[in-house]
C-alpha cells in the first residue's frame, strides 16, 4: 500500500538533462518541484575521483554508470515474427542511471539538427515528390520549425559551455564552421578544443577534396567556463577516459556539472534518488495525471500527488512508463494504430579503419566530443535524386580514447589469440585510425516499442520489448556514405583501408549507439503522435513527456543537444503558456 | 515554498521497511534518499574499485587454476613482445573477477525464462560466469582424458592449441558444456585480465600497456595533444602508481 505524500507543484521524473532542465526552469518560477530518480545521486567530486576515474575495467567493461539491467533491462527482436528476449547485459546501447543519467558517460558531442530535420516528410515530399518516397518509411513532421527550436539550443549551448566554432552566425557563412548548419543566433560560448593528429589528418585530405572540415561541437569544454546558473567548468584534458566514464575534471558538462549544483540549493527543489516511478496516476477520466507512484528501494511505495507531471527519463523508460499508465494507445503495427510506442528509431552506426605503417597517432590522446567533421553527405545537404534512399550521415574523426582491453584494432583475417595476434595488435596499436559516419534512422511500420508479454522486471513489471531492424533504406544509404568516407580514408594514404558500413539485421551484441529515439513522438496529428510542440501529452494536458522519445526520425547527428532544447522548450511552454491558462496548448 | 519532509520519514533517508533483500541487490544502493539544499558529500574512498589481495586461488580449485593457467600461457604466450598471459596473472585475475559480482552476474538480467535465440538477440545462457568456468573447466578435462588420455594441462603446447582452435570453431563438442561458449568466456576473460589495470591481478609490471604504448591512468594530456606524430615513451602508470614510487624500506 502505497504511503501518501504532500502534494507537490510537479513531479519530475528522472534527473538526467531533460530533468534537471525543466526542474531549474520550474522552480525558477517559484513553483515546488520534487524530482524523482531511480538511480543514486551523483556528483564529480564524490564519485568520479581523479585517482580512480581512469578504469577501463570498470566502467567501460563492467558498465558500472549504466543502469543494472537487474533492474531495468529490455527485450530484443528483429521482427514481430520473433519471440522477443532479453538483452541481458547492455550491448548496442548504454542506458544510464542515477542523477546525469546517460549525460554522465556521454561523448559529448552536441549537434543541433538541420532546419529540414523538422519538417522532414513534408521537405523531402516537396523536394523529390511523393513517389520517390521509399514505401517502407513512416516519416513524419516534428510539428516545429527551426525558429521556434533556435532559440532553445542557444540556451543549452549556454549552460552546457559548448565549443565549437560558428559555420553560419544569422544567415552569414563562417570560414571554419560547419556551413551546413542552421543559422545560429551566437557564435559557441567556449573556443574549439584542441585537435590530435587523427583528426587534423583527416581534415587537411577532406579540404584537399574540396569539404569544409570543422571542429566537432563539444561538451567536452576547451577552457575554463562558467555558466547563467554560476556553475564553473574546467578544461578538457584529453585524457581518453571519457565515453562511458564519468568526468574527474568537471570538463564534461552534465546535468551533475551545470545544473544539479544550482538547483539542489533551491528552497523550492527537493530531489528523491534510489526511487522508481511505478506509474504516473490519471484520475477516473483519464485525462488529469494526479501525481506519481514510486517505490524505494527499501521496497515501500509512496504516491507522491502534484499538479503537473514532467516525464523525462531515458527514451525506453519514457516510452514504458506511458504503456504501464495507460497513457494514449498502444501503438499496433499490424492495424497500423495506436501511438504509443510508434516510429522508434535508432542510429546507423558506420566507419572506415586506416591502417598505416609510417604514423604514429598516440590515439589514447582524445575525448569523445574531440575530433573533426564534415556534412557533406548527412541528411539531404547532398542530392538524392535517383539515389533510392533518403537520408545520410556526420562524418567525422573522433578520437575517444584507446584504452587497450576494447580499442585494439588488427587488420581483417587476423588470429584473436596466440602470437601472431600478439605482434600484430602490437604494431597497429598507435598506427590505426578510423573515421566514423554516425547515420540517420528513418521510421518504419515495424520498427517500435511496446511490452514484452512474458519477462518481467524485479518488481513484475513487464519489460519494454524492442521490435528494430534496419530499413532497406538505411542500409542503402550506409553504403553509399561509406564509399564516400573509403575515398577520403584513401586519399590519406594508408597502408589498408577497411570498410564497415552497416549491413544485415540489427545485432544486439556488439555496441552501436546508445542513440534510441522515438516511441513516443511529438507531431501534429494525435493520431500519429503522442506529444504536442510542446512536449504536451494530447489526452493529458497536466502531462509533459520530454526527451528523444520525441523524435519521430532521428537524423544524421547525436541527438542529446535537441533533447535538451526540446526541454527548454517544454519547460518556457510550460512557464509562459500552460501556467497562464492550464489546458490543452494546441487543440487535438 | 518551502514544504516539510514526507510524514514518517527522516530528512535523509526514507525509514527501512521489512521487503528490502531483493532490491538492495539490483540498485546497489540502500533506500530512497531524499536530498535538500546540499549535495551529499563523502571524502576519498567513497566508491572504491572492487578489489582483491593476491597471494591465493579465491574461486578456483587447484586443478582449475592449473587448466586456467594451461589455457591462457597458450592465448598470450611468452615472446619477444611479453611474459606469456599466464605469468602476467590472467588466471589471478579471472579468479578474482569470479569471486566478484561479476561471477555471479548479480548485475545483469538472469531472470527465465532461458531459451535459445537468433545470433543477433546475443548470449542467452542461464549458466553466470562462475558456472561456465566450474561446468565447462570440468567438461574440458574429460573431454582431453577421453581423447588424448591426459588433462589438458598435461598436454604439450602444441596440443593445446589446437584443442584451444577446435572449441573456437565449435568443432570440439565438450560433454555436457558448450565448448564455444567456455573458448570466448575464457578469451575474453584472458584479454580483461592482460590489458586492465594491474590492481586487478593481471597485466603484471603494466607488461602489456609497456608493449602497446600505453600510458595507462594518465589523467592530463594538454601538453602532448598538439605533438602530432611523435613517438611519446611516456611511462605506464596504474591506479596503484607506478613500482619506483614505492618507498624503498
Amino acid at each position: 500500500m502505497a504511503m501518501k505524500l504532500p502534494r507537490k507543484d510537479v513531479v519530475v521524473i528522472g534527473l538526467g538533462w531533460a530533468g534537471a532542465i525543466i526542474a531549474n526552469e520550474l522552480t525558477d518560477e517559484g513553483l515546488d518541484v520534487v524530482a524523482v530518480e531511480r538511480g543514486p545521486w551523483r556528483d564529480t567530486a564524490r564519485d568520479f575521483n581523479i585517482a580512480t576515474a581512469a578504469d577501463e575495467l570498470r566502467y567501460n567493461q563492467r558498465q558500472e554508470l549504466m543502469v543494472r539491467p537487474a533492474q531495468s533491462a529490455i527485450t530484443v527482436r528483429n521482427n514481430i515474427s520473433q519471440t522477443a528476449l532479453p538483452m541481458r547485459n547492455w550491448g548496442s546501447f548504454h542506458p544510464g542511471n542515477g542523477t546525469g543519467g546517460a549525460g554522465n558517460h556521454w561523448a559529448g558531442i552536441t549537434f543541433r539538427f538541420g532546419p529540414d530535420d523538422f519538417r522532414l516528410k513534408s521537405y523531402l515530399t516537396e523536394k523529390y515528390g511523393a513517389a520517390a518516397m521509399p514505401e517502407e518509411l513512416t516519416l513524419q513532421d516534428w510539428g516545429t520549425d527551426w525558429a521556434e527550436m533556435e532559440p532553445y539550443y542557444a540556451s543549452f549551448d549556454r549552460l552546457a559551455g559548448i565549443s565549437g566554432k560558428a559555420g553560419n552566425l544569422n544567415g552569414v557563412i563562417q570560414e571554419g564552421g560547419n556551413p551546413f548548419e542552421g543559422p545560429r543566433s551566437e557564435e559557441y560560448p567556449t573556443k574549439p578544443m584542441k585537435q590530435p593528429y587523427g583528426p587534423t589528418l583527416f581534415a587537411e585530405a577532406a579540404r584537399k577534396l574540396g569539404y569544409k572540415p570543422f571542429p566537432v561541437p563539444s561538451a567536452l569544454l576547451s577552457e575554463a567556463y562558467t555558466n547563467p546558473l554560476g556553475v564553473t567548468m574546467g578544461p578538457c584534458t584529453f585524457c581518453g577516459f571519457c565515453t562511458n566514464y564519468g568526468c574527474a575534471n568537471y570538463s564534461k558538462a552534465s546535468a551533475i556539472t551545470t545544473v544539479l549544483p544550482a538547483l539542489v540549493r533551491k528552497s523550492n527543489f527537493t530531489a528523491v534518488t534510489n526511487s522508481e516511478v511505478l506509474r504516473v496516476t490519471l484520475d477516473r477520466s483519464g485525462t488529469r495525471a494526479t501525481g506519481v507512484v514510486y517505490v524505494d528501494s527499501s521496497g515501500q511505495e509512496w504516491e507522491q500527488p502534484a499538479d503537473l507531471v514532467v516525464v523525462s527519463a531515458f527514451t525506453f523508460e519514457n516510452v514504458r512508463l506511458m504503456l504501464l499508465s495507460g497513457v494514449g494507445k498502444p501503438y499496433d503495427p499490424v492495424s497500423n494504430t495506436g501511438t504509443t510506442g510508434r516510429n522508434y528509431c535508432y542510429q546507423t552506426a558506420n566507419g572506415v579503419q586506416l591502417f598505416f605503417d609510417d604514423k604514429n597517432f598516440n590515439s589514447f590522446i582524445g575525448g569523445g566530443a574531440v575530433g573533426m567533421g564534415i556534412d557533406e553527405f548527412n541528411n539531404d545537404n547532398f542530392d538524392h535524386s535517383g539515389l533510392g534512399f533518403f537520408g545520410g550521415g556526420s562524418i567525422r574523426v573522433t578520437p575517444i580514447g584507446a584504452a587497450p582491453i576494447a580499442s585494439r584494432p588488427t587488420p581483417p583475417g587476423t588470429p584473436r589469440w596466440g602470437s601472431k595476434w600478439k605482434s600484430e595488435t602490437q604494431k597497429a596499436y598507435l598506427s590505426t585510425m578510423s573515421i566514423g559516419c554516425e547515420a540517420s534512422s528513418y521510421a518504419t511500420r515495424g520498427n517500435h516499442l511496446s511490452l514484452d508479454p512474458t519477462y518481467t522486471d524485479r518488481l513484475g513489471r513487464p519489460l519494454l520489448r524492442v521490435t528494430f531492424d534496419f530499413p532497406e533504406n538505411d542500409l542503402k544509404m550506409a553504403q553509399y556514405c561509406t564509399s564516400r568516407v573509403g575515398e577520403i580514408a584513401r586519399a590519406m594514404g594508408p597502408r589498408q583501408v577497411v570498410e564497415r558500413p552497416m549491413k544485415g539485421h540489427w545485432n544486439t551484441v556488439p555496441y552501436q549507439s546508445s542513440h534510441v529515439v522515438g516511441g513516443f513522438v511529438m507531431g501534429t496529428n494525435p493520431t500519429t503522435s503522442s506529444v504536442n510542440k510542446y512536449l504536451q501529452t494530447w489526452d493529458v494536458p497536466n502531462l509533459f513527456v520530454v526527451g528523444a522519445s520525441a523524435f519521430p526520425q532521428n537524423p544524421g547527428y547525436n541527438p542529446t543537444g535537441t533533447a535538451a532544447a526540446l526541454a527548454f522548450k517544454a519547460a518556457d511552454a510550460i512557464r509562459n503558456l500552460y501556467l497562464k491558462a492550464p489546458g490543452a496548448l494546441v487543440p487535438a | 515554498m518551502l514544504t516539510s519532509s514526507p510524514p514518517g520519514v527522516s530528512r535523509r533517508r526514507f525509514l527501512t521497511s521489512t521487503a528490502m533483500a531483493a532490491l538492495l541487490a539490483a540498485s546497489g544502493k540502500a533506500f530512497g534518499d531524499v536530498i535538500r539544499g546540499t549535495q551529499p558529500f563523502s571524502p576519498f574512498d567513497y566508491a572504491p574499485p572492487e578489489t582483491l589481495p593476491g597471494g591465493r586461488w579465491y574461486f578456483f580449485s587447484p586443478d582449475e587454476a592449473r587448466t586456467v593457467e594451461a589455457m591462457v600461457e597458450r592465448l598470450i604466450p611468452a615472446d619477444d613482445l611479453s611474459m606469456s598471459g599466464k605469468d602476467a596473472g590472467c588466471a589471478e585475475f579471472i579468479d578474482r573477477q569470479l569471486a566478484g559480482s561479476y561471477g555471479s552476474s548479480e548485475r545483469l538480467y538472469m531472470q527465465g525464462p532461458f531459451q535459445k535465440g537468433t545470433p543477433e538477440q546475443g548470449d542467452q545462457s542461464e549458466f553466470v560466469p562462475r558456472e561456465r568456468y566450474r561446468r565447462g573447466l570440468a567438461a574440458l578435462d574429460a573431454w582431453c582424458r577421453a581423447n588424448h588420455s591426459k588433462a589438458f594441462a598435461e598436454l604439450p603446447g602444441e596440443t593445446r592449441d589446437e584443442i584451444l582452435s577446435g572449441l573456437e570453431a565449435g568443432k570440439i563438442e565438450l560433454p555436457g558444456f558448450d565448448g564455444k561458449l567456455l573458448f570466448e568466456t575464457v578469451l575474453g576473460n584472458t584479454m580483461e585480465g592482460f590489458f586492465a589495470d594491474p590492481i586487478y591481478g593481471g597485466n603484471k609490471d603494466m607488461v602489456s600497456w609497456k608493449m602497446l604504448g600505453f600510458p595507462g591512468a594518465r589523467y592530463d594530456y594538454r601538453d602532448y595533444v598538439e605533438r602530432h606524430n611523435e613517438k611519446l615513451d611516456l611511462p605506464p602508470l596504474s591506479i596503484a602508481g607506478r613500482p619506483e614510487w614505492k618507498t624503498k624500506g
